[in-house]
Formats: structure tokens, C-alpha cells, sequence
């Protein structure tokens, strides 16, 4: 291991800190300070003492963990004795990069071959271990019609997009309601102690966080890309947590954060990779209760599931995750974007099955139906529904 | 004054806190660069006991936030005792001088001192631990008041001014994860995650923790917990509940488990009714596989 000595470790760690920054990392000077000083307290020689000093400074979530484990093992690592000039020292751990920076990063770790996969170089199906029938196709979003998204796009500007609101237990000031007196002290300073006025204040009210799972596979297909237009439009308000499915769950919260609507249905579709593959509802609730409810149901929130109730999977699952899934949401609200059309009838094995445990059924075929949803959130009361 | 790693690893033993490597490098960092630490983990892996642990060690005073949605500086931080001071402006008469009187009956002897004050402001002769639990049940708001209090250690108080520690307290942030706390708040700690403890480890914590359980029964206990962490459940349980488990079994006089003793105490570990119903059809092979462990 070259030698970590005080006056060469500096930027040695400058370098490090970037590679995290560009692994995706908050690793600004802040941080870097808080290293430098932190190492000032144990012996760097120790390799796992030095592992777990930059970890606690740079790591701020689990999910950093592995990140930063790979970004340490390929900055860090031993030069392997076996290795004779010329050849290639073999680094083991990949790590997510742009493809540009992975390039940059090549040159300045001097390892010609690629040890650092890119983002674009998708790993083939057999070595995930999902479904043989899934099909792993990318979705092109490229013939997005531009009315399309400016349809949806006023439609939220203009409908009572309020979400069901929830009284929180944080007060404010009011014209009734309990009596404030911090204010009310305040005031009688000024009147000699005489309470000439009682001053109140109430709870406040807050909008319920959303959760939106979205159905991307095949028989869905004609609808996904409205949807994930709609799930981009209601994204841009906070507390909006967004999944795709079709045989796993996929979170998209974050790449729908990116304010230009190509730009965030790109990500979208570089990440899932399974659009358009079959239908496993149940499986895919299960992962949300299991990894995600308690994570992203606090403060009572709303979920709406949106899926034809096309299910290749098993029913009871299906029906055990969604009662789960019910008693720990606010509201559990389904839309389908069948209901619309002429003649259905809620039939299909996976709908029927589902239909007693949702609070809500209702369409989204269309931009009308998408505006009665936004009626219906804000109309929503804000205690729990009677079940 | 502790000055290793190891020592802190040490005197955590010796206050039978049975941690690894990891933590104690990232408690003893938090110590000697002044940063509150951030710990992480699934409910009952030991976060809390890690604080109230370190304060025996270091012979401070333990003060403990219970967080809760709703929670604001009047019961966090400090509230002004509202009765004395209306009280106090009547004695003063409608006569004096109504700046004088405000500035009397908003200084410090009005104050009523909750725990963040009571850490920040202390006189203790060793700075206090003070335990922000389970940040994340607390609502953003609390979070963007803490911002001030973590980085540099301070309080202010319009009516009278900032206070600021002398003696900074050293701050064990823990959470559950129910929701991602804000980054601003995570860049002003170190972080730390606890992740369950392997099975050698978690015995050895249950034989430190609870000593009637015989060596035999400490180690079955502690492979029943591992096998049901290897089942698919909604909740796992954690160190908390092989602890519980230990404890009911041994209260039982159990010197080692069969599947009558696992069928009738299996509370103790899992609580929710779908995990018991889908751990109750394991439980011959869980009782032979602890039997090996």
C-alpha cells in the first residue's frame, strides 16, 4: 500500500473525495475537513481503523454503504505484487459512474481496461436472476407528443390539485382555538399584567404525502407513458413518492425530480428495465410493504395504485399484500385505466380479487378522468375513511 | 480522558455493550473531533443502549429527547413560565416602567429549561450525552432547529440572547429510518450504521446481557433469532427481542429450547400476527437449527 504519510495524504484524500462526489456522494469540503482532522486521531496504518474514519465522515444513508466500500477498495487498493509491469492490476468492485468521469477516472487510477462499468452498459438478464419471460426492453420516449405533456401539465395548474390535508399536532396562530399563551403573556407585559386579550392558536394542516405505484408492464403499455407524464407533473410538489412495476418494484422519486420532462422519463427509462414485462402485483406489493412502507407511509399518507389488475402472479398474495398495504396507508386508492372504456367490467382474476380491499376504484384513461382524481383527493376527508 | 480506539471498545465491553470495531471508532471520533454521531438501524439493534452505554463510561449525565411528531422548542428547548411572569408583572404595579419589566420577567430566572437547553447550558464537571432519539419521528421543522444547535453547539432566544455550551455535550442522533432525514442535518454528524450482529456476537451479547440464561440456551436463542431473520417476515427481530427471548425462556427454567417452549414464547420475538402464523409452520426446522448453531 503506498505510504499514507501527512504531507502526501492530503491530496491523496482530495482525489478520494471527488471520486465520491462523482459515485454520487456528498462529499464536499465540509466533509473533507471533517477527514482530515478525524485521521488526525488514529493510526492510518490500520486499514480498517482508516476505512471506517472516512466512512462515517463521508456515508450519510445505508444505501452510500456499498458505494463507498467500492470507491475506497478501487482508490485505496494495493498495487498486487503479482502484477508485473505494464499489466493490469485487477480491481475488483465496480461503481456507478458517468460514463465520461468513469473515463477520466481510468486515466488518473491508470487501469487501461474498464474495471468502473458504465451507467449505459446495461448488465444482461441471466445475471440478475429475474424472470426469463421478462422482457427487457427500454422504452422509447423520443415520440413523446408534446401536447401530451402540456395537456397534463395545465390540467395540475388549474384542477383542485390539493391533497387530502391532515391536522398535524404543530400549532399556529389562529382567531380560535386553544389558548396561545406565549402570545398572551407577551401582550399583558404591555397592559400590566391584565389579560385584555386572549390570543389562540390551533393545529395546523398539512397536505398528506402521495405514494404513486405505477403498473409498467405490457398490458399497460398504451398507458405508461401518460402516466409517468402525470407521475412527473405531481413529482414537482414535495412528499410525492413515485414506483414502477411489472415483475419488480423499481423507486423513481428521485429520477423524477429532474425538471425537464425528457430529461427525467430518460432516466426513468435507463433504470427500469423491466417495461412492458409481465404482471406479479402481488410480488411487487410485497416488496413496497416489506423495504418501503415504513419508510415512505409516515404521517398518513395516500397511496394510489395504478394498474389494470392484470396479474400473472398468485392471487392470495396479491390480496394479503394489498390488506397489509391498506391498514398501514391512509387511504388505498386504485385506478384503472380500463374503467373508462365501454363495457368493462372489473373481471380480470386480479382485479376481482382486489377490489374489496382498496377504499377507492376509479378510472384514469384519460386526462378527465386524471382531473375527477385531483376532486377526489382534495375532497377526501381528513380523518381515516370507516372500513 | 480516552485516547484509543481499543480503550473505547474496552470500557463498552466492561459496561457490557458487546459493539464492533466500527462503532467504536465512529463514537471515538465523535468524542475527540466534537461532531454529534448519527446512528442508523433497524428498530432494536442497539442504538440507544450505545448512548446510554457511553454515558456510564464516561461518567456523565444522560439526557435524553424522546423525539415525537409535533415536537417543538417549548418542549424541546426551553418555554417561558407564563403564570410566574403575569404573577411577577402584577406585583410591579401599574406604575413601573414597562421596558424595565419586560426585560425582568424574560430573563433567565422565568426561563423553564427543557433537555436541549439543559445540554447546551450545563455546569456539569463532565459534558453531559445527550440523546436526540428516534430523529425520525420528529417533523422538518424540529430537524432545521437542530441545525443550529448541532453545528456550533448554540441556542438562541430572542428575548435574551444566544447561549452557547462551554462544554459541549456529546450528541447521539438515532433513527429507524421511518423517513429519510434531511442532509443538512446528516453533514453536521458523523454516521454510523448498526447492522444486526452475526451470530457469535449475538450470543456473546446475550450471555453479557443476561446472565441466567445457561451457555447452552444463550446460543440456541441466539440461532432461533438468526434462523427467523433468514425467513421473509415484515418485521425481523432485533437484538431487543433475543434478549426478551432469552430472558422468557430462562424465566420458564429452560436450559435449551424444543418446539412446545419456541411454539409458546414465540411472542417475544415476532409481533405481527402474519409472522407468527408463517414462523409457527417453521418451527421444527428453527428448533433444529438453533439446536446446531
Amino acid at each position: 500500500m503506498e505510504p499514507r504519510t501527512a504531507p502526501t495524504l492530503l491530496p491523496r484524500l482530495a482525489g478520494f473525495a471527488r471520486l465520491l462526489h462523482d459515485a454520487g456522494l456528498d462529499a464536499g469540503p465540509g466533509r473533507l475537513k471533517d477527514a482530515t482532522q478525524a485521521l488526525n486521531h488514529v493510526d492510518i496504518a490500520l486499514e480498517d481503523d482508516f476505512r471506517e474514519t472516512l466512512r462515517c465522515v463521508f456515508v450519510s444513508r445505508r444505501e452510500e454503504l456499498p458505494l463507498f466500500d467500492a470507491a475506497f477498495d478501487i482508490y485505496w487498493a494495493p498495487p498486487d505484487p503479482r502484477v508485473m509491469a505494464g499489466q493490469v492490476p485487477m480491481r475488483g468492485r465496480s461503481l456507478p459512474l458517468d460514463p465520461e468521469r468513469a473515463k477520466a477516472w481510468l486515466k488518473v487510477l491508470g487501469s487501461p481496461q474498464s474495471p468502473l462499468p458504465r451507467e449505459n452498459e446495461e448488465t444482461p438478464a441471466s445475471s440478475s436472476g429475474y424472470s426469463a419471460q421478462e422482457l427487457l426492453r427500454v422504452k422509447n420516449f423520443d415520440q413523446m407528443s408534446w401536447e401530451e405533456s402540456e395537456q397534463v401539465r395545465r390540467l395540475l395548474a388549474q384542477s383542485p390539485w390539493r391533497l387530502a390535508e391532515r391536522r398535524t399536532r404543530r400549532l399556529a396562530a389562529a382567531r380560535s382555538g386553544r389558548v396561545d399563551l406565549r402570545r398572551t403573556a407577551r401582550q399583558a407585559v404591555r397592559s400590566s399584567g391584565e389579560l385584555v386579550w386572549l390570543l389562540h392558536r390551533q393545529p395546523r394542516v398539512r397536505r398528506r404525502p402521495l405514494v404513486l405505484l405505477c403498473d409498467v408492464s405490457g398490458s399497460m403499455e398504451r398507458y405508461s407513458r401518460q402516466l409517468l407524464i402525470f407521475a412527473h407533473a405531481v413529482a414537482r410538489r414535495e412528499d410525492v413518492e413515485t414506483f414502477v412495476f411489472s415483475t419488480r418494484l423499481t423507486r423513481i422519486t428521485r429520477l423524477l425530480r429532474r425538471r425537464e420532462l425528457d430529461r427525467a422519463l430518460d432516466a426513468v427509462s435507463k433504470q427500469v428495465h423491466d417495461f412492458s414485462g409481465g404482471t406479479r402485483i402481488g410480488e411487487a406489493l410485497h416488496e413496497f410493504n416489506r423495504k418501503w412502507a415504513r419508510r415512505v407511509l409516515g404521517h398518513g399518507a395516500v397511496v394510489i395504485v395504478v394498474s389494470d389488475g392484470w396479474d400473472r402472479g398468485d392471487v392470495g398474495l396479491l390480496e394479503s399484500e394489498l390488506e397489509r398495504l391498506r391498514r398501514s396507508a391512509h387511504r388505498l386508492i386504485w385506478l384503472n385505466p380500463l374503467l373508462g372504456s365501454e363495457g368493462y367490467e372489473p373481471v380480470t382474476r386480479g382485479m376481482s380479487a382486489a377490489l374489496p380491499h382498496v377504499d377507492d376504484f376509479l378510472a384514469a384513461h384519460n386526462v378527465v378522468a386524471l382531473d375527477e382524481l385531483g376532486r377526489h383527493l382534495a375532497a377526501l376527508d381528513s380523518r381515516r375513511s370507516r372500513r | 480522558m480516552i485516547e484509543t480506539i481499543d480503550e473505547v471498545q474496552s470500557k463498552l465491553a466492561d459496561n457490557r455493550y458487546i459493539g464492533d470495531r466500527a462503532l467504536a471508532t465512529s463514537i471515538f471520533l465523535a468524542l475527540k473531533i466534537q461532531k454529534p454521531l448519527f446512528i442508523e438501524g433497524e428498530a432494536g439493534v442497539g442504538k440507544t443502549e450505545a448512548a446510554k452505554v457511553m454515558a456510564d463510561v464516561l461518567g456523565a449525565r444522560l439526557i435524553r429527547l424522546q423525539c415525537y411528531e409535533g415536537i417543538d422548542l417549548a418542549h424541546a428547548a426551553y418555554e417561558w413560565n407564563y403564570p410566574r411572569q403575569l404573577l411577577h408583572i402584577r406585583l410591579l404595579g401599574e406604575s413601573a416602567d414597562r421596558r424595565a419589566a419586560e426585560r425582568e420577567i424574560f430573563s433567565a430566572e422565568f426561563l423553564l429549561r427543557r433537555p436541549l437547553l439543559d445540554a447546551i447550558d450545563n455546569r456539569d464537571l463532565v459534558p453531559p450525552v445527550l440523546l436526540i432519539d428516534e430523529i425520525d419521528r420528529s417533523d422538518e421543522e424540529f430537524e432545521a432547529f437542530l441545525l443550529e444547535l448541532l453545528s456550533d453547539f448554540q441556542i438562541s432566544i430572542p428575548e435574551l440572547g444566544t447561549i452557547r455550551a462551554e462544554r459541549p455535550p456529546f450528541v447521539v442522533i438515532t433513527s429507524n429510518r421511518t423517513r429519510e432525514v434531511h442532509d443538512a442535518l446528516k453533514r453536521r454528524c458523523l454516521y454510523h450504521w448498526i447492522d444486526y450482529p452475526d451470530l457469535e456476537k449475538e450470543i456473546a451479547i446475550v450471555e453479557a446481557r443476561v446472565p441466567e440464561a445457561t451457555d447452552g440456551l444463550a446460543r440456541q436463542v441466539a440461532g432461533l433469532v438468526h434462523g427467523l431473520r433468514d425467513m421473509d417476515l415484515y418485521k425481523l427481530p432485533g437484538v431487543a427481542e433475543t434478549l426478551d427471548w432469552a430472558r422468557s425462556l430462562a424465566a420458564l427454567g429452560a436450559k435449551g429450547v424444543d418446539e412446545a417452549l419456541v411454539e409458546a414464547t414465540l411472542g417475544a420475538a415476532l409481533k405481527y400476527q402474519e409472522d407468527l402464523e408463517r414462523a409457527r409452520t417453521q418451527i421444527p426446522e428453527l428448533v433444529v437449527r438453533a439446536r446446531g448453531a
